[in-house]
């Protein structure tokens, strides 16, 4: 650019050198000027004084200003005397505002070897989980206590909130877990009757879905959908009315936000939860019979007669009695994290997406004593 | 109409002309026109729920409007093209009622975000510019650091300033800049409104309550009622009018506490 010459015209007079920044010198063109100053500041010719001529710049703003005072310190920093001169009176209080700006460093902040940082966050990631299981602790306590009070005094206990809940969490719930359950019991159907056929064992799918629908797919499969669909809202709605001082307002005015909020939504989950895994599991063996029947061939009262000896009432109470429970941890974790939600958006977002996590992992760790422990009693 | 008391010709820096905007079937702006000259503050007054917020958020574009034209450093908003209006945005800067910093940004990143965003400059002359900024607004550097959860509500204005600085706007929107604090922290925002407003020559629009700042900083006060501006001028014209709810206002029982009298 041509006109880059004119953003700062130097000339000597006697044994001044006289500097005369000229044009705009404003923030859409620091780009263009912070160079020519740091060309002038890195300079090594020695100067004894230096003048600032400010009387051709127009207009002027805080960006200009600084670096007009960034190269009156360089100067000043090399010893040469610096004046700024010619300074139209508009822009005098910009000029001496920056002169006071920046004078503090900032911290230097040292960086520590990168052992020492991975040390330190294997450290604080232990802690934080042992932090995050006596918190889930706690909360079980906490719900355990008001649990018992309210069915001490039923009249206390929130009923509205929790068929709002229930509602929410089960009834609208209905058609999302049908459908899935219902195409995973197809699934199953499918590929039990593809490979058991190779040796002529296809009548054993049967036994293969009702076991393993009942015993395990069907609640693993709810649990995880509800962690998913019913835990993230919790926490996401507990973490909210925690960054709006709703819990704070709640706990100073005498109520228990963990009897408020907390008992009703873990409720509804332990009622809703049994009631989709049973309807889940139904649309699960009703997938893997139309499978069974459409692309194995095997007709609905064969399959019905089969399933009839393959399962007991036991193997249905295996499954079933395994809802409340993943029910149970989800809610408690829901609400664990949406009361660690901090005032920022990000913090909702960790949280929203720990309690996920957490309870579908979980779930699953306890799906696998559940499975250790019928094994062990023989069911 | 639009009372306007006899103004000097001065540079028009934002004109709204005819502007209706509403929810459903209310009109809450309703053929409104206002002018805003150069370097003046203006405060803008009216009762709650009359539109003022409704008015600024209109003019910034954030609310559509059903009629009427806007002009911003003489560009018509609704004509510009992306690039004009990517320019006034650059010229104009937003102080928000609740301060709107973005909550995942420590404060001095908030402040450089405009200028990350929008000029091509060094890392260094961006911490430099920021930290001028930060104590511009009488912040003091260990601050930086913090998130917008840590800070106290007039820190968050500050900061929020600051921000709405970042660029050096020529125009610089405030809702409601002294809601939320005390009258201390209130008489000193006020006065670094009109320090900084004098130093950087800027234009403010300011959507208000405060009495204390109407008296103490604004060169000019406008007023809404009925979805129009019924009046502007100074602190004087809006002493003598005789328009009831402008003497409720200024000549009623908190006005009087506030010495407006004398």
């Amino acid at each position: 650019m041509s006109e880059q010459v004119e953003i700062l015209k130097s000339r000597r007079q006697g044994d001044r050198l006289v500097l005369t920044p000229v044009g705009p010198w404003t923030a859409v063109h620091a780009h263009d000027l912070e160079p020519v100053i740091e060309a002038q500041a890195t300079s090594s010719q020695p100067e004894r004084a230096v003048d600032i001529d400010m009387s051709q710049v127009k207009p002027l703003d805080t960006f200009g200003a600084w670096l007009i005072e960034r190269l009156a310190r360089a100067w000043n920093a090399r010893g040469a005397e610096t004046r700024i001169v010619g300074l139209p009176e508009d822009y005098r209080g910009l000029v001496d505002e920056v002169h006071d700006a920046n004078l503090k460093r900032p911290p230097v902040r040292v960086q520590p070897s990168r052992i020492l940082v991975m040390l330190d966050t294997i450290g604080r990631s232990l802690v934080a989980v042992g932090q995050a299981a006596m918190l889930i602790l706690q909360m079980l306590g906490q719900v355990s206590a008001v649990g018992f009070r309210a069915m001490l005094h039923p009249t206390k206990f929130r009923w509205t909130s929790m068929v709002v809940h229930i509602d929410r969490v089960g009834w609208n719930g209905v058609p999302i877990m049908l459908l899935v359950t219902f195409l995973i019991g197809c699934i199953l159907a499918q590929q039990g009757i593809f490979h058991f056929r190779k040796f002529g064992a296809d009548i054993f799918v049967i036994d293969m879905i009702g076991i393993l629908v009942l015993r395990e797919v069907g609640v693993l499969v709810v649990s995880i959908m509800i962690a998913g669909r019913s835990g993230s809202a919790y926490t996401a709605e507990i973490g909210s009315m925690k960054m709006r001082e709703e819990i704070d307002a709640l706990r100073t005015m005498g109520f228990d936000p963990v009897e408020v909020l907390i008992l009703p939504r873990i409720v509804a989950l332990v009622i809703s939860l049994p009631l989709l895994a049973f309807l889940g599991s139904m649309a699960a063996l009703y997938g893997g019979g139309l499978v069974a029947w459409l692309y194995g061939g095997i007709d609905p009262d064969v399959f019905l007669g089969r399933l009839r000896e393959a399962i007991s009432l036991e193997t249905f109470l295996v499954g079933i009695i395994k809802a409340p429970v993943m029910a149970f941890i989800i809610g408690i974790v829901a609400a664990v994290q949406g009361l660690q939600v901090q005032g920022s958006a990000e913090s909702l977002g960790a949280r929203t997406t720990s309690s996920v996590v957490i309870s579908i992992f979980l779930v699953i760790v306890l799906d696998g004593f559940f499975a250790i422990f019928f094994a062990a009693i023989g069911m | 109409m639009n009372v306007n008391v006899a103004e000097p010709r001065r540079e028009v820096v934002l004109s709204a002309r005819d502007v209706v905007v509403g929810f459903g079937e209310k009109n809450t702006l309703d053929h409104l026109d206002l002018d805003v000259y150069r370097g003046e503050v203006l405060g803008f007054v009216g009762g709650s729920g009359a539109g003022k917020s409704v008015l600024m958020r209109t003019i910034i574009g954030l609310v559509p409007k059903r009629q009427g034209k806007i002009e911003v450093f003489g560009v018509d908003l609704d004509a510009a093209t992306e690039e004009e209006l990517v320019a006034v945005e650059q010229r104009w800067g937003i102080l928000f009622q609740q301060g709107a910093l973005f909550s995942s940004l420590n404060v001095l990143q908030n402040v450089q975000f405009p200028i990350r965003e929008y000029l091509n400059v060094s890392e260094r002359l961006m911490q430099e510019i920021a930290v001028a900024k930060l104590e511009m607004v009488g912040l003091s550097p260990d601050v930086q650091e913090k998130y917008p959860a840590e800070l106290s509500g007039g820190m968050i204005k500050r900061v929020a300033l600051a921000r709405a600085l970042a660029l050096d706007p020529e125009l610089v929107f405030l809702d409601e800049p002294t809601s939320g604090l005390d009258p201390i922290g209130a008489g000193e925002f006020d006065e670094l409104i009109r320090t900084l407003q004098r130093t950087l020559g800027l234009t403010v629009y300011m959507v208000t309550h405060d009495l204390d700042s109407l008296h103490a900083i604004c060169d000019r006060i406008a007023v809404l009622a009925g979805g129009k501006v019924i009046l502007t001028g100074t602190m004087q014209d809006m002493l003598v009018s005789e328009h009831p709810w402008l003497k409720a206002y200024f000549r009623g029982k908190r006005a009087r506490m506030a010495h407006l009298q004398d």
